[in-house]
């Protein structure tokens, strides 16, 4: 009877009040034992839930962390992770749907005219010509070092994985001038990686653990769900900006967003932004960059500031870096991270040379032991190393590719004026922010990618919509203009001509 | 405050480069070996790189100009290469990849090259594949001993826990069916899901292959226990004697029922850094017939792709046949003679090795030199070696072997005269330490005991951190 009830037994207090305390301890202790096994054998955490658009059509990441799949990553009995399995689903993000459609049938003016352009790929085909030229005049000596007889050795070998010292030394120097002199660059704060997208992936590794988040200002490179959230399992927490602003960072939404993420539980470990920004092209003020200083040592976070665009300004606004604070002001050095490299300003992204440029020790510790699963290829750095050290060849580079772009801009917006579209205000990048608000019916997401797809497949132009770099306002498209020429512009509007009227006969 | 601010994997030491095998490294780039410059120096002997047939390289660079200089039949294709990213890879690169790797092969297995995956180094690869069939807590069993960049490759990031197959001596540290289960049930116990086995064959550090048994061994082992099998063969290159390398592959080709099992779960690594001796061009390659592991892997390897110039550059030496038919030959030739060379150096000073028909390396015997059969004894076996021998040889501990004494010693890195000169040390080290008495003698301890508080902290904290990362 004291078994079967216990609080008889304890109120009888004869024993019963050792077993009434202990079945119930017992039966707790089962249940504990059983969550936890339940648990173990499920490690993934409930997320918050996904940043940016909701709408199934816009979904850009459906791998956004690990944490967000089923652990049912089966394929017959055999499983491989869940990381897998959602990555290996075919990509529904616009983004790369379009790179797709374009590659399988591109553009070419003589032996394919009527094939997709491609308006979508930050490339920078303006100054290849003097590039080319450098390399067949240089180009021996550069491969193999620069000694007469070919010696292999130098550069077959294994090498300090985060790069050599030589070409560390000449991506620093190349940085100085890229950014117009005003800031000195280190060497050994340096550590090379195999293009920045594996640059943005070790500092997120290296900043914050698997469920901490990062805030970043929308709208953003599409490329950034992928290298901060697909494997370390940090999340991306918008701060929303219009176009009101500009698509300008504000104070106020910076602060929501901080605070709207830690009252959902969420530990925000840095801030992302891009500067000059992928998609708007705009410039950081100095006086944000120093409000940025500011809140990062209130709330104790990172900046990560990818700066791949420094190079390619074309405005009359002058590029500050935080590099170029933080050498001339007293703040707190260890928490700003650079993010550069030569895909952009220097066209080579086939190379596959990224920065991370920080003046934390830790960071820069922990990143050179991570650089050896992406490090850069021996016979590049030399190529590069020789190619940067002509300060000469650099320097005429800057100037002539600056004026190319600014060229091919002005001449490109002033024809989408003329069509009725307008592009926010820009000074720097590969891209125009275009706004085609009025084109779309209905005015949203779907609006939006129905005219993505009148571009795509009437018009045959890839363009990247909004609601891929996660804008918050329907209707902008991201259009890059660095691989026309001055001849391909007509034929080019003249496209979007077509998709324009046939918006406006429809409305 | 500072610390703080950074992540656990930032902080934490599962990077593994505090285990002896990167530290004997780190003593090496302090006080290097100089034929001329330093000829007191330590001589790095833990390297394993392959050497030996740079000459043939520089050759066919010498005679194909074109090719170093972004040119295609005189004209220039430099624009196509600086804008070349795509993560699928040049195709011309991958198919004379693939058959690079059946010649290897002996053309026996073929490989289709739409399912390899370029990686940056066999690194990249080992990692990649890690994040693409298992969870962070999950596991893998490996045999021992291993390489120790494992430990940093699959635990690191991806979490992935390893679970030791131990191999010993008495049969010459062969994988056994006993081992096996052994391995498994102790996953179990640790509450493990095991989720596959990970070999490298030809093995690092061992220098043998694989036999037909253990292969076996092992696919009827993966198949029962619904698991995958990564073989590594980044050394399939460098074998220079019989038995001959057999790939798994080969074995699965040869047996049509089995191949339909577990065709989905078996994975090649490979890499282009010890057969053809190009490290630092960073070319790694997953080869698999799982077409989720390739598409998921290929997205991965945005984080690491190879160069467009390396690979422009490698597509047209490995295309020619008549250069890569050559350079196989010649290349195992020469580590043959390079490894009779070391094994005799070693018989001199009364030392024997396990034999090995491959790799860059001998893995060497020398526990009667111990003053005890404890790894304790085998540290400071280790500090005696690099200290006063000065030689950079890596301990059987930082390769999880479960028997002190052995170590891992490469020659392929080196020339001769060094390797010479590495062998007069070694060989007037052991007469010295015999010569004061048997090896277990009390004063050679005390001795070293005396030594002691010259010699770096981190030195002492080893004997008891590379026993850590033994498995129970």
């Amino acid at each position: 009877m004291r078994l079967i009830v216990p609080l008889q037994g304890v109120v009888q207090g004869r024993g019963g009040l050792l077993l009434g305390s202990l079945i119930p301890c017992a039966l707790f202790y089962f249940l504990q034992l059983y969550l936890k096994r339940n648990r173990s054998s499920d490690s993934s955490v409930d997320p918050p839930s996904p940043t940016g658009s909701s709408s199934n059509l816009t979904e850009l990441q459906r791998s956004s962390s690990r944490s967000h799949l089923s652990r049912d990553g089966s394929i017959g009995r055999i499983r491989v992770s869940s990381l897998a399995s959602s990555l290996a689903e075919p990509n529904d993000s616009p983004y790369y749907i379009g790179l797709e459609k374009v590659s399988e049938d591109p553009y070419d003016r003589f032996n394919n005219p009527n094939g997709i352009i491609q308006l979508g790929l930050s490339e920078n085909k303006l100054s290849f010509d003097l590039i080319e030229k450098w390399i067949s005049e240089n180009l021996n000596q550069s491969l193999i070092g620069n000694d007469v007889t070919l010696n292999i050795n130098a550069i077959a070998t294994y090498q300090p994985c985060d790069g050599l010292k030589e070409c560390k030394e000449a991506v620093s120097n190349f940085m100085s001038q890229m950014m117009g002199g005003s800031v000195n660059f280190d060497p050994s704060n340096i550590v090379l990686t195999s293009g920045a997208t594996s640059a943005i992936e070790m500092l997120s590794f290296c900043l914050a653990d698997q469920g901490n988040a990062l805030l970043v200002p929308t709208p953003y490179y599409p490329g950034f769900d992928r290298d901060v959230r697909w494997r370390t399992g940090v999340d991306l927490i918008p701060i929303h900006c219009r176009s009101a602003d500009n698509f300008s960072l504000t104070i106020t939404a910076l602060e929501q967003a901080f605070t709207q993420a830690r009252k959902q539980g969420v530990k925000v470990r840095g801030i992302l932004i891009s500067n000059p920004s992928n998609p708007v092209g705009s410039l950081l003020s100095r006086r944000m960059l120093y409000y940025l200083l500011e809140f990062a040592r209130e709330k104790n976070i990172h900046i990560i500031s990818d700066e791949i665009f420094a190079g390619s300004i074309y405005g009359s606004e002058k590029f500050v870096s935080f590099a170029e604070i933080l050498d001339s002001e007293d703040f707190d050095k260890d928490r700003v991270h650079i993010i550069y490299g030569l895909s952009k300003d220097l066209s080579l992204p086939g190379f596959r040379v990224g920065v991370i440029y920080s003046f934390n020790n830790n960071i820069l510790s922990a990143a050179k032991k991570l650089s050896r699963f992406s490090s850069v290829s021996a016979p590049v750095q030399q190529l590069v190393t020789s190619m940067l050290s002509d300060e000469r060849f650099i320097l005429e580079y800057i100037e002539i590719n600056k004026n190319r772009i600014r060229q091919i801009h002005d001449e490109f917006e002033a024809r989408l004026s003329q069509l009725g579209i307008e592009c926010a205000r820009s000074s720097a990048g590969f891209y125009c922010w275009a706004d085609m608000s009025g084109l779309i019916q209905p005015h949203s997401e779907k609006g939006e990618l129905d005219l993505w797809d009148k571009f795509l497949n009437l018009a045959k132009i890839n363009i990247t919509p909004g609601s891929a770099c996660h804008c918050i306002e329907p209707g902008w498209f991201r259009i890059c203009f660095t691989t026309l020429t001055l001849e391909d512009i007509p034929l080019i509007i003249e496209r979007i001509r077509k998709v324009v009227e046939t918006c406006k006969s429809s409305a | 405050m500072k610390m703080r601010l950074l992540s656990r994997k930032a902080t934490c030491n599962t990077h593994g480069q505090d285990s002896s095998y990167f530290l004997g490294w780190q003593e090496y780039e302090k006080n290097p070996y100089d034929e001329v410059l330093n000829p007191k120096g330590i001589i790095q002997m833990g390297l394993a790189e392959n050497q030996l047939s740079f000459d043939f390289l520089e050759s066919w660079l010498a005679k194909n100009p074109d090719v170093a200089a972004f040119k295609r039949d005189g004209k220039s294709i430099f624009p196509e290469l600086a804008l070349f990213q795509d993560y699928h890879g040049l195709p011309a690169f991958k198919k004379a990849l693939v058959d690079f790797m059946a010649e290897i092969r002996g053309n026996k297995v073929t490989f289709d090259p739409n399912h390899i995956v370029l990686t940056a180094g066999a690194t990249s690869a080992n990692e990649t594949l890690m994040f693409c069939l298992a969870e962070p807590g999950e596991a893998f069993l490996l045999p021992t001993p291993y390489y120790p960049g494992f430990d940093r490759d699959l635990k690191w990031r991806p979490g992935v826990e390893i679970v030791p197959i131990q191999c010993t001596s008495s049969n010459n540290f062969q994988i056994t069916e006993a081992a096996l289960q052994q391995a498994y049930q102790e996953a179990e116990k640790r509450n493990l899901r095991v989720k596959g086995v990970l070999v490298t064959n030809p093995s690092n550090p061992l220098g043998t292959t694989m036999s037909r048994n253990e292969l076996n061994l092992l696919i009827d082992f993966i198949s029962d226990k619904d698991m995958h099998l990564i073989s590594d063969e980044i050394y399939s290159g460098t074998v220079f004697s019989s038995p001959g390398f057999v790939s798994v592959m080969e074995i699965l080709n040869e047996n049509n029922s089995l191949k339909d099992q577990v065709w989905d779960r078996v994975h090649v690594v490979y890499s282009l850094s010890k057969d053809l001796g190009l490290p630092g061009f960073r070319v790694g390659a997953i080869y698999s017939n799982n077409d989720t592991v390739i598409d998921a892997a290929r997205k991965m390897s945005s984080f690491g792709v190879v160069s467009s110039q390396t690979q422009y550059l490698l597509s047209a030496m490995l295309s020619d046949k008549k250069f890569t038919r050559n350079y196989i030959t010649q290349n195992q030739k020469r580590l043959k003679r390079r490894q009779r060379m070391l094994i005799s150096g070693l018989q001199k000073a009364g030392i024997s090795c396990l034999e090995s028909n491959a790799g860059l390396f001998c893995w060497v015997d020398m526990r009667h030199l111990l003053q005890s059969n404890t790894f304790e004894a085998e540290m400071e076996l280790w500090k005696k070696i690099v200290y006063d021998v000065r030689l950079n040889i890596s301990p059987g501990s930082s390769c999880h072997c479960t028997e002190p004494g052995w170590f891992r010693v490469c020659f392929a890195n080196m020339s001769e005269q060094t390797l010479e000169l590495a062998m007069k040390r070694l060989k007037a080290f052991v007469v010295e330490l015999t010569a004061n008495g048997c090896s277990q003698s009390r004063t050679e301890f005390s001795s070293w005991n005396s030594k002691r508080k010259s010699l770096p902290k981190w030195v002492f904290r080893l004997s008891s951190r590379d026993r850590e990362q033994e498995e129970p």
